[in-house]
């Protein structure tokens, strides 16, 4: 028998805490068999940043599709298939040379899921929320994302209903590309607004 | 309320801890966390606007200290409580310690919420200024643009107010906005050639 079977990983007080609401929800029969295990699975595997990067990929080959997107976003996106909670109501904001967009939520952690998945830590944590607001510029240099002087910058706190998308701008040299090529360039960041390509 | 949930601009939290991919749920128990919150909405008809409030009630210091996770955490142990699921004392029983939950609404229940408001008062290019005041209960209007000016550049849908739909069973509908703000009129700090945009209903708002 291992030394780990019989020293197993100490349980941690929020651990501990989870179990505990676990246990007695399940015990007045509110926790359906397989739910936490169903809508995990969806999380981690059917609803990502893959999704955003198709639509970003297809408003790049596609004209009518880029505008359909800039005009109504949530339908635009419902024809690649992706909707749901957090993405009812969404908005593309399109980079330029000139324009930079990049997307915050100061007073909770609001992001649209559909597209990009969950949240990362980062994005939900104090600093970001505090400083995206009030020094863009600063912290999007300091995140890797130096923008000239002349670049204006918009940011769009996620404060009601509305959740945005960034399109970003494409790459040069991408002109042969596929469609599934196009979309594996296409990064989180780029889509919240923390990078460009 | 004016909570320590409300970050814009607030100063001296240090770097973004960034990275550029990370698992979805590092640890399984932010997995069940989360899950555990739904279930506590679905049971207990928790609307968005209580469950965010649920979560900026919590004691600040746990809140900063804390993850995302940890939050739901909390938000769903206290509305489990509230909502008459669980009780305290079962939760620390079962957890063996303290359980912290989040503190007590501030604000009165809405019993009357008011009428509908279906036509927009404002135009994309109009410009408002966001009302200044504090309400004690759960609110979307986020403290650094209250009393700012500024242009509007969208209107979106009407949408249940939070600040009615967290205290009750009472909704009032009312448009929403995008206002632009320049930054250097929030900050006062010279910035140039950056806009903060800000989506607020419209009864946060007056005419500038």
């Amino acid at each position: 028998m291992s030394e780990g079977a019989h020293h197993p990983a100490p349980v941690s007080p929020v651990e501990q805490r989870v179990a505990a609401l676990e246990a007695l929800l399940t015990e007045r029969g509110l926790v359906p068999g397989g739910f936490i295990e169903e809508i995990t699975r969806r999380y981690e595997s059917q609803i990502g940043p893959m999704n955003g990067a198709k639509v970003v990929a297809r408003a790049w080959a596609d004209p009518g599709y880029k505008q359909r997107l800039l005009a109504d976003g949530t339908a635009a996106i419902a024809e690649l298939g992706f909707g749901g909670p957090e993405g009812d109501h969404m908005v593309v904001v399109e980079n330029s040379t000139a324009v930079h967009n990049v997307i915050v939520c100061t007073l909770c952690s609001c992001y649209p899921w559909p597209t990009l998945g969950l949240p990362p830590a980062w994005y939900k944590d104090p600093p970001y929320r505090a400083r995206m607001v009030r020094e863009p510029r600063a912290l999007l240099a300091e995140m890797g994302c130096p923008l000239p002087g002349e670049v204006q910058i918009r940011v769009w706190d996620s404060s009601a209903e509305v959740r945005y998308l960034v399109l970003p701008q494409r790459p040069p040299g991408t002109e042969d590309m596929t469609g599934a090529e196009l979309a594996g360039l296409v990064t989180r960041d780029s889509m919240i607004g923390v990078a460009r390509l | 309320m004016d909570g320590i949930h409300d970050l814009g601009g607030m100063q001296g939290l240090g770097p973004v801890v960034h990275s550029p991919a990370e698992p979805v749920f590092p640890d399984r128990w932010q997995a069940v966390a989360r899950a555990l919150m739904v279930i506590v909405a679905g049971a207990a008809g928790v609307s968005g606007g209580e469950f965010r409030h649920s979560i900026e009630r919590m004691e600040p210091g746990h809140y900063l200290t804390s993850g995302y996770y940890e939050h739901w955490l909390t938000a769903a142990a206290t509305l489990a409580v509230e909502h008459g699921l669980v009780t305290r004392s079962e939760l620390e029983a079962r957890a063996g310690g303290r359980f912290p939950l989040s503190g007590p609404v501030l604000a009165p229940p809405v019993a009357a919420a008011g009428p509908d408001v279906t036509e927009p008062r404002f135009g994309s290019g109009d410009r408002v200024r966001v009302r200044e005041w504090h309400p004690p209960g759960h609110t979307r209007c986020p403290g650094y643009v209250r009393g700012k000016a500024g242009v509007v550049v969208r209107v979106d849908g009407t949408h249940s107010v939070p600040d009615v739909e967290a205290h009750g069973t009472a909704r009032r509908c009312e448009p929403t906005y995008s206002v632009r703000f320049d930054a250097a009129d929030l900050w006062g700090d010279g910035q140039r050639g950056v806009s903060v945009h800000v989506d607020l209903w419209d009864s946060y708002l007056e005419r500038s």
